[in-house]
């Protein structure tokens, strides 16, 4: 079995701090002060995304209709990958390349859901009264903005690539399995240039709704991811992330600026119970060696009540010289999370503050993920 | 290991050791089988919900699981979790609750559905809105709804079930992702990842808002009377798909690794394809290339040739669309060939099985193989005189099937296509 190097050629990055790689560093370098917003989806904090000029990554007005905003958000951070890959124009490649996305999916129309489930406590024939008003308020286009796999489907009808997609669900573990299997695919030979990524939009109730029915966000004012105590939970973000992967000699053969090399990335499902997490993390990181004196640890870790601490912890014990959590960022991105946080660390490599970099993310409710980065 | 087995391309080769399958057929493979074979139709009128004002009132649901009312994500885990236990149950490995190896899953999409909402609702004095749920939603009375409605719970459930080892992977390729599941199982195994995968396709979404989504894209059958007649891939009158649920399941081995253990190979998955189409969100390329090009990348994985073939399992969903384009593709691959290649469609009679609909077909097509019988593609009444096909007319046929391509497209431009050959022994 061939085991090829696997570098990172191409960063996407957008949140509510603005987009772009070197912002983004800059953030990391000197953490300015979050941009929350606490007023719009009070009590529940979040990070509202800066609002992207879309037209530079959407240039028909016709696709940015045909999509919600987390589709928006998402098929706008892979263009910025792209273009950073200098793979933007280059139709033959982009015939080959193959794409991961972590998705949730299913933006409501709030409207819509809202006026109806106040008729049907009114309806003679509650059944009746839904089919009728879903036949008649529901836009056709609403289904398509709301299907997971259409933000790789988008990614490919606005950017030109038909190469083939995979979508991965499932919360935050969704985003580390997709870097997980991306670096697989092409450490093995079995791919050669890889987009990977992420979207989320936290500026949405149907998702602070199901977040909040399992007791899992934060209430008031902003604290850091690691200063909950008061009142531990997540504070979501809207934020974006992709990543062009590709092996360090094809790299090398096109002439692409590396950022860093991706090393290493785990995944493992811990059943949980106190101290499982701690453990789970710590022994992905265990796996990493030792790593350089200066060593960079970014924490994508939700906020949720106790995992959080343990991904902390791990972390601490891990010999890590600064530890950062992009929620204090840019908030948690669920989906997301992960690939922005692996992409931070590379920026950070990029733009020379390490030479090494670790990766956690638990996701709030299940799964544990790390990576391991380093100046190639 | 006294000897090591490899692909024509030095890789390990990825035998089928177990099966499983579900649909509104019934549940298992004998069951399916008598089905498939008999011409038997699973689609019915709807009884699960109320279908006063829709415009589709049929499907292949699957009612024989559950009395009451049942949420998506509830009757997806149940359709995966059965299949999952006559595959693993047939492959005969590793112990109960202690599956030795990965698991790749694909799974409908699924959202907090109007039973849960409605009863969010009731706390709400006045007219609704999103904040008045979030309200009740805040008092923490409803906190299975959230594990519920997460998109990794069920494959989630379904890795703690049976004990497979490593991260579960959920996925969505629209309409392809089971075929997607078994295609990620098989690369796991070739890098070496792990010698064995268990991959599901599972898919119980057929409710009152699914069919209205669909139906407001103009996707689905209006022919309602009589239901059974509604699905009829390649006819001049097709109008549309019919949703189906089901689920398949397959227990992949690493070829070394099930001899060593003596288990049954059914099968091998040789080779896969997939192809992006970045023409439209719903429509595939009119001139059919990104179909093409699957079809022809899962052969090259196989190190097959198109004359190799005995069998395409269509996607042929009964579509205007999506048929023709399927017809035409298959020409351009198999040239004068595909006049007479057979091409059946398992959606005549089970419906279109969304997510599940991959790993159904690939589950049918091993049965295919190991039976030496073809399923038909029944309501062939009406051919299209535009695309000349051999469709399996209505009645089995007995044929020597050793190679089958599995063709699933999917919204999004999703394009994946299998080739499923029998086990070696049968050479």
């Amino acid at each position: 079995m061939i085991q090829r190097d696997v570098v990172i050629t191409g960063i996407g990055l957008a949140s509510s701090l603005g987009e772009g790689m070197a912002l983004h560093a800059a953030a990391l370098a000197d953490p300015p002060a979050p941009h929350v917003d606490t007023e719009s989806f009070a009590p529940y904090p979040v990070h509202p995304l800066k609002p992207l000029e879309l037209d530079r990554q959407i240039p028909k007005k016709s696709d940015q209709r045909q999509m919600e905003p987390w589709q928006r958000l998402g098929v706008y951070a892979a263009g910025l990958a792209l273009d950073d890959a200098g793979l933007k124009e280059d139709a033959q490649a982009k015939s080959l390349l193959q794409v991961i996305v972590a998705a949730g999916g299913g933006e409501r129309d709030h409207a819509v859901d809202s006026a109806i489930l106040t008729g049907m406590r009114g309806a003679n024939d509650a059944g009746a009264y839904l089919n009728e008003r879903l036949m008649s308020d529901l836009r056709p286009t609403l289904f398509l903005a709301q299907l997971s796999n259409l933000l790789a489907g988008n990614i490919g009808i606005v950017h030109g690539i038909t190469g083939a997609s995979r979508t991965f669900m499932g919360e935050e573990q969704a985003g580390v399995d997709a870097i997980r299997t991306a670096h697989a695919r092409i450490a093995a030979g079995q791919a050669d240039v890889m987009l990977v990524g992420g979207a989320y939009n936290a500026e949405r109730r149907d998702m602070l709704l199901l977040l909040e029915a399992g007791g899992y966000l934060r209430k008031g004012g902003f604290a850091p991811v690691f200063a909950r105590e008061d009142g531990p939970g997540i504070i979501s973000g809207s934020a974006a992330a992709f990543l062009v992967l590709e092996p360090a000699e094809h790299a090398r053969a096109r002439g692409a600026t590396i950022h860093a090399r991706l090393a290493a990335v785990g995944a493992t499902r811990s059943r949980r119970r106190p101290g499982s997490v701690e453990q789970a993390l710590a022994g992905l990181l265990a796996g990493f060696g030792a790593g350089d004196q200066n060593r960079l640890a970014i924490s994508a870790a939700s906020g949720a009540a106790g995992v959080t601490a343990e991904e902390e912890a791990a972390l601490k014990r891990s010999g890590a010289a600064r530890l950062i959590a992009s929620g204090d960022l840019v908030g948690h991105a669920l989906e997301a999370a992960f690939p922005i946080a692996v992409a931070l660390a590379a920026a950070a490599i990029a733009a020379g503050q390490t030479r090494d970099a670790i990766v956690t993310g638990a996701g709030h409710w299940r799964g544990e993920g790390a990576a391991h980065l380093v100046a190639a | 290991m006294s000897t090591q087995h490899r692909d024509a391309k030095g890789r390990p080769i990825v035998a089928v050791t177990g099966l499983g399958i579900v649909t509104s057929l019934g549940q298992g493979k004998q069951a399916n089988w008598d089905g498939l074979t008999a011409g038997r139709s699973g689609i019915h009128r709807i009884t699960r919900f109320p279908i006063e004002g829709l415009r589709t009132t049929i499907a292949g649901t699957v009612d024989f699981l559950f009395d009451g009312p049942v949420s998506a994500p509830e009757l997806s885990e149940k359709l995966a979790t059965l299949a999952a236990e006559e595959a693993i149950g047939q492959s005969g490995l590793g112990q109960p609750g202690d599956f030795p190896g990965e698991l790749f899953m694909a799974v409908p999409p699924v959202e907090m559905e109007w039973r849960q909402k409605q009863e969010l609702a009731q706390a709400i004095s006045g007219d609704v809105d999103y904040d008045g749920l979030l309200a009740t939603a805040a008092g923490h009375r409803h906190k299975p709804f959230h594990e519920l409605f997460l998109f990794g719970a069920v494959a989630d459930h379904i890795a703690e079930r049976f004990g497979t080892k490593g991260s579960p992977i959920s996925l969505s390729t629209a309409c392809s992702s089971g075929a997607t599941a078994i295609q990620m199982g098989v690369e796991a195994i070739r890098r070496g990842e792990t010698a064995a995968a268990l991959c599901i396709g599972t898919d119980g979404s057929v409710s009152a808002e699914s069919l209205v989504r669909f139906s407001l894209l103009s996707a689905l059958s209006t022919q309602n009377d009589p239901p059974e007649a509604a699905a009829k891939p390649f006819s001049k009158n097709r109008d549309g798909f019919v949703m189906g649920e089901g689920a398949g399941a397959l227990v992949l081995e690493d070829y070394d690794h099930a001899l060593a253990r003596g288990a049954t190979i059914l099968g091998i998955v040789a080779g896969c394809g997939e192809r992006g189409d970045g023409f439209h969100r719903t429509r595939s390329s009119p001139d059919g290339k990104p179909a093409i090009l699957a079809m022809q990348d899962a052969l090259a994985d196989a190190g097959l040739n198109p004359g190799d073939v005995d069998y395409v399992n269509a996607h042929g969903t009964s579509t205007p669309e999506n048929d023709k384009m399927e017809a035409m593709s298959c020409a351009a691959v198999f040239g004068e060939r595909m006049a007479t290649l057979p091409i059946s469609s398992n959606k005549s009679m089970l419906g279109h099985t969304l997510t599940a609909a991959g790993a159904v077909e690939a589950v049918i097509s091993f049965l295919t193989i190991a039976n030496g019988r073809i399923p038909p593609t029944i309501n062939y009444r009406n051919p299209d005189p535009a695309i000349p096909l051999d469709v399996v007319p209505n009645t089995a046929r007995d044929a020597t099937v050793r190679t089958v391509l599995s063709n699933s497209f999917g919204f999004g431009g999703q394009n994946t296509c299998l080739v499923l050959t029998a086990g070696p022994d049968a050479a």
